[in-house]
């Protein structure tokens, strides 16, 4: 039971560094990362909760978000190339085209 | 066994779909052709089922054929079906008769013209929605060829488009006509509401057993259709596009400007007949203008130079006299008068074309003089046609005419001072008919050498037409001659069967002697009015210069229409302008304008001040999410 709330702490914890790490960091690639972690502290819970209710549906969750992060991320990635090959920075400061 | 006069309407419609879309292909030939191919069935169509009629026995004599089921929804149905009864078939003989002989009279007057195509397809178009008008058994169908007819005119009018005097004459035309036409509609709405359905003989039928005798709903269903028959028939207030009407080529003058279209106002009254007569104060109405119109344009007419503007008043003139007809609810006589009129005006406008014809356009008579030695079939028959208007007794003209004016004197509707207006009229209308005549035909030449080398008598395929309208001219007022004059009077008979006697005061007796007594007066005006102007074209020429002078502010007057136009163009078209102007530079601009660039000043507003959520940093927008989930778990906490 300990081990439980040990691991939903962690996940917890994972989520709330992906949040931070994603609202202050300005460089675009750190970003990215933050949002992995935020997808894989989910993931850290989902794995528990099945593990605690012997249930399999939050496993077959786990795959479905490793297989869109892993979409994402090759997606994310040639973006960011792009990116940096347009404006020659990664630093979102200056990505502000959008603004009204 | 009457289905066939389907095909009445149905065959100038076939001679309009095919010059209309093959004309500008085919050979001026084949063009005439089939326009006066269309026409002449409709024609021996229309003999054949007027013969049919009159085999029946009186009281069987109306007959009605469905086609079709055009509109049905709700209470309201409407067929289009053909209502052939003694009116509709004497109007049939009419516009197919004398519209046949129009046709062919075209040939030989519009034979130089580029867009002949073009004219007999408008001309046979006409046709069809003057028979779909007279035919029709509802409102419906007979408003379809009011508007029909007002779009021929319109487009003839303007057929030589190129001079703009002529395309405004056409708007002039055709705006008056919607004037009148918006009554018309009015009247055919309150029809509706009234009674349920706008078939005739339904609303006739109820009419009589609904609507007292005098009532609000007759009187204002009446009034609104007598302001549609003042549009196009050319009565006071609305006569005025007339007078330009006569813009157009000849034939049309005589077809649609004086024999048939403009008394489709004529030919709605005596349809209805049953609601005129349970609104006496409406037949009044209808007799006073038409009393006034007949004397006013007659007036008008006297010293006009123009040929056809003489006719052009005349023809109002004769209107008027039919409205005076149809008001005593005298309506056979009426439209006794309106035939007899469509075969002499027919033949006056006709014999002008075939004289401006051979002047090689020129239409001031003041130009001409002394032509019945160049162009003698047209002269005689020009003359047979004056004397027939001018109430010569014997011919067509004489016999209706006093019809009218005894009709205007002896009915219970009538009165001795619409007679004596009609009789005046009648003494005017020989003097300006006669002193046209004297001046185109008779005395000194007044053109120039050149027109007069020119002067040549028209083509057979004007001349013919020309002479058999003479002869109907002379012969076509024997059928209905008076019952004073030892006539059967069977014109009066025939028609019998339209009319519905309602609440009608008593008839009053007269003896013949005084029949006779107004006939030899009227006739005498007329011989007065015909002495007058032979003393002042033939005998004295110079008297009429003399007298010019003397009354130099009334001859102005006269001369100048009494400045109705003018008239009309200030209040009206001005007001109508003032008014475009001052709802455009106020309305539009402050109203319209402002509220539609105030919309767009508020969204600009709301926009400006939105935008600046927009920073454009992934980072804030992740911020609001942030917030956004805080806010909702926090509903669901708590």
């Amino acid at each position: 039971m300990i081990l439980t709330n040990f691991h939903l702490l962690v996940g917890i914890l994972l989520f709330s560094i992906g949040v931070l790490g994603f609202l202050i960091r300005r460089n675009l690639l750190v970003c990215f990362m933050s949002i992995e972690l935020m997808l894989n502290s989910v993931n850290l819970i989902f794995v528990t909760y099945s593990n605690m209710l012997k249930s399999t549906i939050g496993l077959m969750y786990v795959f479905f978000i490793m297989a869109v992060a892993a979409a994402e991320v090759s997606i994310g990635l040639a973006i960011i190339i792009l990116l940096f090959r347009q404006k020659g920075t990664v630093d979102m400061d200056s990505l502000n085209t959008l603004k009204g | 066994m009457f289905r066939y006069i389907v095909f009445i309407p149905l065959f100038p419609a076939i001679g309009t779909f095919l010059n209309g879309i093959f004309g500008h292909r085919f050979t001026k030939n084949a063009v005439h052709t089939v326009a006066i191919t269309a026409i002449g069935l409709s024609f021996l169509f229309s003999l054949y089922a007027f013969f049919q009629l009159i085999s029946l026995p009186p009281h069987a004599r109306v007959i009605e054929e469905t086609v079709y089921s055009w509109i049905s929804t709700g209470n309201f149905s409407v067929n289009v079906a053909f209502l052939l009864d003694p009116l509709s078939s004497i109007m049939l003989l009419v516009v197919t008769g004398v519209g046949f002989l129009i046709h062919i009279y075209s040939v030989g007057y519009m034979h130089h013209d580029k867009a002949y195509w073009r004219f007999f397809t408008y001309l046979n178009l006409f046709v069809f929605a003057m028979l779909l008008l007279v035919m029709g058994n509802n409102f419906l169908m007979m408003f379809v060829g009011w508007e029909g007819v007002g779009l021929c005119s319109y487009l003839l009018i303007g057929f030589w488009y190129e001079d703009n005097n002529n395309a405004n004459a056409g708007k002039k035309a055709f705006v008056v006509n919607r004037i009148g036409d918006f009554g018309f509609i009015l009247g055919i709405f309150l029809i509706f509401t009234t009674f349920g359905t706008i078939t005739y003989r339904d609303v006739f039928d109820k009419a009589t057993m609904m609507l007292p005798y005098g009532g609000t709903i007759a009187t204002a269903i009446t009034l609104l259709l007598f302001v549609g028959a003042t549009g196009k028939s050319a009565q006071i207030p609305l006569y005025v596009w007339l007078p330009d009407a006569m813009a157009g080529p000849t034939p049309v003058s005589a077809l649609i400007h004086a024999a048939t279209m403009v008394t489709a106002g004529v030919y709605m009254i005596a349809r209805c007949n049953v609601l005129y007569s349970l609104a006496p104060f409406s037949l009044g109405v209808v007799a006073t203008v038409g009393a006034i119109t007949a004397l006013f344009a007659a007036t008008m007419g006297l010293l006009q130079r123009d040929i056809k503007k003489v006719l052009a008043y005349s023809t109002i003139s004769q209107l008027g006299y039919m409205f005076l007809g149809v008001g005593v609810a005298a309506y056979s006589a009426g439209v006794f008068h309106l035939m007899t009129h469509a075969f002499f005006k027919a033949l006056l406008f006709l014999g002008a074309g075939s004289v401006i014809h051979a002047m090689g356009g020129e239409q001031d008579i003041m130009k001409m003089g002394g032509l019945r030695r160049y162009i003698p079939k047209t002269f005689l028959t020009f003359f047979i046609g004056t004397l027939a208007i001018a109430g010569t007794p014997g011919l067509a003209g004489f016999f209706s005419k006093d019809e009218i004016l005894w009709q205007a004197f002896s009915s219970p509707h009538g009165h001795p001072v619409l007679w004596l207006i009609g009789a005046v009229a009648a003494g005017m209308t020989s003097f300006y008919m006669f002193r046209l005549t004297f001046l185109t035909f008779f005395g000194k030449e007044r053109m120039d050498e050149h027109t007069k080398h020119h002067i040549h008598e028209s083509p057979n395929s004007m001349v013919i037409p020309l002479m058999i309208l003479a002869l109907l001219s002379i012969i076509g007022g024997y059928v209905g001659i008076p019952e004073a004059l030892g006539g059967g009077n069977h014109f009066h008979h025939f028609f019998e069967p339209v009319i519905r006697h309602v609440g009608e005061p008593k008839e009053e007796h007269f003896s013949h002697a005084l029949e006779y007594g107004l006939m030899a007066t009227s006739v005498g005006i007329a011989v007065i009015g015909f002495l007058i102007s032979y003393t002042f074209y033939i005998k004295n020429p110079e008297l009429p210069e003399r007298l010019k002078n003397s009354m130099a502010g009334l001859y102005k007057l006269i001369f100048n229409k009494y400045y109705v136009d003018e008239i009309y163009e200030f209040v009206f078209v001005n007001g109508c302008k003032g008014l475009g102007t001052l709802l455009w530079q106020k309305f539009d601009v402050l109203v319209v304008d402002g509220i539609v660039n105030g919309v767009a000043k508020v969204v600009e507003i709301l926009g400006e001040t939105v935008r600046k959520l927009q920073t454009g940093y992934v980072q804030n927008y992740a911020v609001g999410i942030l917030l956004g989930i805080v806010v909702i778990l926090g509903i669901f906490i708590f």
